[in-house]
């Protein structure tokens, strides 16, 4: 008779589970972003059921929260990005009061994300990296010999090296507003510039290396360069990260190493926030607050080898992770890092015109 | 393609009463029968379209939704602001030309060999013996039964530089460098035409398996070469089959976004990434949605006449 009640009990408990709003969060993050455990461990601790999806280009989550009614609660735009879709009034402020791990959170990061919300109303750093070169150590110095020092946007952007690795595949992200300041910042030009001339400067620089291009793509790129299909790409740092790991998994021969262009490099922040049509705003609050509490962060940290920004986990992180500067940059490197500048709707059409034209000649 | 002379008046016994009431609104069965999938196209069909046709008209703007409402009301006047300023912006730019034109030549090259495959595919279908036949149409449409994009992932595992073809070639010394295949156009030929084989052979075993024997045999009776016969008696015969697979080959292929984004290299401009990047990268939803409707006016339109002019002559020859 217990055991029957036990049941009937479990059986209301799941039909609560169902029908009551609250039990549910829908989170829509970016692909190989999160620790196995993570949202086990969330379900755990609050009894809410974590609905899971994910996307690999920031243009296919602002299409959603442009559209509005996305059905996510907790999203994870990059701090550009985010700027745009605040102006357009697709996030609702957060409710500090619900958040009480911010404390835990670097004070000059956030500060540095600022620049894309004020005052960090609407969001909080979930984890911030850098756009630099993912390459295969040994594929890499076959064709350019043991001396060859891997530190410069040279290795992609100077056609006769690049000429001598696209043999073995050279891929770059399909992110027009990534590549295309990389470039300019070779040429020596102001990376964050929105002159047409200047960005034309970088589309240049980028067709004449077009030959030389396996594929543009955001996120195919951590398993070949993992596999040995291709040797070089312009990658985000935690991704060329899971490569270098999944390739020493494999353990295939291929070794993976990251590399911030002495030239300097995209530093960016991706940022959780609400949309403001989210269906369960207070579940989204839970799920940010416990995202920020440092033993959860610093565990997402050990697993995608990205950078946090939550200063109380920092002595729970790996020492091999939080010692490597391509994840956490020296202080030379940080000074020649730049952020992205929010671009108009002219820049935009501008800057997207460019990068169909470099990959396809039209 | 033929319809019957005159409509059959069957009594259903419980639809005496029924149309007792249709009849007297001035609704005969038939009337309901056409109504269903008219409702269905008005509001899966029409309705969409007209909503792309207002997007079209619009303006981008960053707001939610990311275009400019085309009419407000204010104080009692009816605004009405149309912007046909996206059209004339594919004009200015040749790139939306050169995506129309590389999408038919990617379709209409896949089109044809989906024919040369799949033509004598559906022949031996047809004239294998009937307990057969039905296997080898289970293997055609078998595929369908796991989701299209896992087999088009599963190509990127054949056609890769480590794949399964390269590694096959390495082996056997027929190579010594591995092929690039994945991302070229050749890959994206390979997808569209493994996609859309099925279409192809389906449409023409149904007309293929009407083809009388008799008329073979008079063919051979008078003198013909099996090859005279072939190209005298059974092609002409099954033109409409061809036809009617090489539409439903034609026409998704032009649109295809998911196989040329997977296997086809930066350089396959088709008009399928166009729309994305218009939709997605530059956020204009209005010039996206004047993209796609200017390819039905150019490309579905040109196709629905000659199918009409299709079937009259048909309707006039028997």
């Amino acid at each position: 008779m217990k055991y029957l009640f036990a049941i009937s009990t479990v059986a209301i408990a799941a039909a609560g589970a169902v029908t009551a709003q609250d039990q549910v969060v829908n989170i829509y993050n970016w692909s190989d972003y999160i620790a196995d455990d993570t949202i086990e461990k969330f379900q755990e601790q609050t009894g809410i059921t974590v609905v899971y999806d994910v996307y690999d280009s920031n243009e296919v989550l602002e299409a959603k929260m442009l559209t509005g009614s996305s059905g996510y609660d907790v999203v994870v735009p990059t701090g550009s990005f985010l700027q745009r879709q605040i102006g357009a009034g697709a996030y609702q402020p957060l409710d500090r009061a619900a958040l009480p791990n911010l404390v835990n959170m670097d004070p000059d990061l956030m500060a540095a994300a600022a620049a894309y919300d004020a005052e960090n109303e609407h969001a909080t750093i979930y984890m911030w990296g850098t756009t630099g070169i993912g390459y295969n150590i040994g594929a890499v110095a076959e064709r350019l010999g043991e001396d060859y020092e891997v530190d410069s946007w040279a290795l992609i952007f100077d056609p006769e090296i690049a000429a001598k690795l696209a043999d073995c595949g050279i891929t770059m992200l399909d992110a027009p507003t990534e590549m295309l300041p990389a470039a300019m910042n070779y040429l020596g030009l102001d990376p964050q510039s929105i002159e047409p001339a200047d960005l034309e400067a970088g589309a240049e620089l980028l067709t004449q290396v077009r030959p030389h291009i396996r594929y543009y793509n955001s996120s195919q790129y951590i398993n070949d360069l993992a596999n040995g299909d291709i040797c070089v790409s312009v990658g985000w740092s935690g991704d060329v990260f899971q490569a270098q790991a999944r390739a020493s998994e494999v353990d295939a021969g291929v070794e993976i190493g990251y590399v911030i262009p002495n030239e300097g490099a995209l530093q960016w922040f991706d940022m959780l926030a609400i949309p403001v049509d989210a269906p369960n705003a207070d579940n989204a609050h839970q799920f940010i607050n416990f995202i920020m509490d440092a033993q959860i962060t610093a565990d997402i940290t050990n697993y995608v080898w990205y950078a946090n920004a939550n200063l109380a986990s920092m002595p729970l992180v790996d020492e091999e992770i939080t010692s490597d500067p391509g994840i956490f940059p020296t202080e030379a490197a940080k000074e020649n890092l730049w952020s992205s500048p929010v671009y108009n709707a002219r820049t935009d059409r501008l800057i997207t015109r460019l990068w169909t034209t470099v990959k396809t000649g039209q | 393609m033929s319809s019957p002379a005159t409509p059959r008046k069957t009594k259903l016994p419980f639809g005496s009463f029924l149309e007792r009431i249709l009849s007297k609104l001035g609704l005969r069965g038939r009337t309901l029968v056409i109504a269903i999938p008219t409702l269905w196209l008005f509001v899966f069909f029409l309705v969409p379209f007209l909503v792309v046709a207002k997007i079209s008209l619009s303006e981008a703007m960053i707001a939610r939704p990311p275009y400019s409402s085309i009419w407000n009301w204010d104080d009692g006047v009816l605004n009405l602001t149309l912007n046909f300023g996206n059209y004339l912006f594919l004009l200015e730019d040749t790139l939306y030309f050169a995506a129309y034109m590389e999408s038919v030549k990617i379709a209409f090259v896949s089109t044809v060999f989906a024919l040369l495959i799949g033509f004598p595919m559906a022949y031996t279908i047809a004239r294998s013996p009937d307990s057969r036949r039905n296997i080898l149409l289970m293997l055609v449409i078998l595929p369908f039964w796991t989701s299209f994009l896992l087999r088009v992932y599963a190509w990127i595992g054949f056609l890769k530089t480590n794949g399964l073809i390269n590694a096959f070639l390495l082996a056997t010394g027929i190579i010594d460098e591995p092929l690039i295949m994945l991302q070229t156009d050749f890959a994206v030929y390979v997808g569209i035409v493994y996609t859309y084989l099925p279409f192809m052979i389906l449409p023409l075993y149904a007309n293929l398996v009407k083809l009388d024997d008799a008329l073979l045999e008079a063919a051979s009776d008078l003198g013909a070469k099996p090859a005279m016969t072939f190209l005298t008696v059974t092609l002409p015969l099954a033109v409409p089959g061809i036809i009617a697979g090489s539409m439903l080959v034609f026409i998704p292929a032009i649109g295809e976004f998911v196989i040329p984004a997977l296997l086809g290299g930066p350089d396959t401009l088709m008009i399928g990434s166009v729309l994305w990047n218009e939709f997605f990268s530059n956020r204009d939803w209005p010039v996206a949605s004047a993209v796609a409707l200017v390819m039905l006016a150019v490309l579905v339109v040109p196709i629905m006449i000659l199918r009409k002019a299709q079937a009259a002559s048909e309707g006039a020859s028997q």
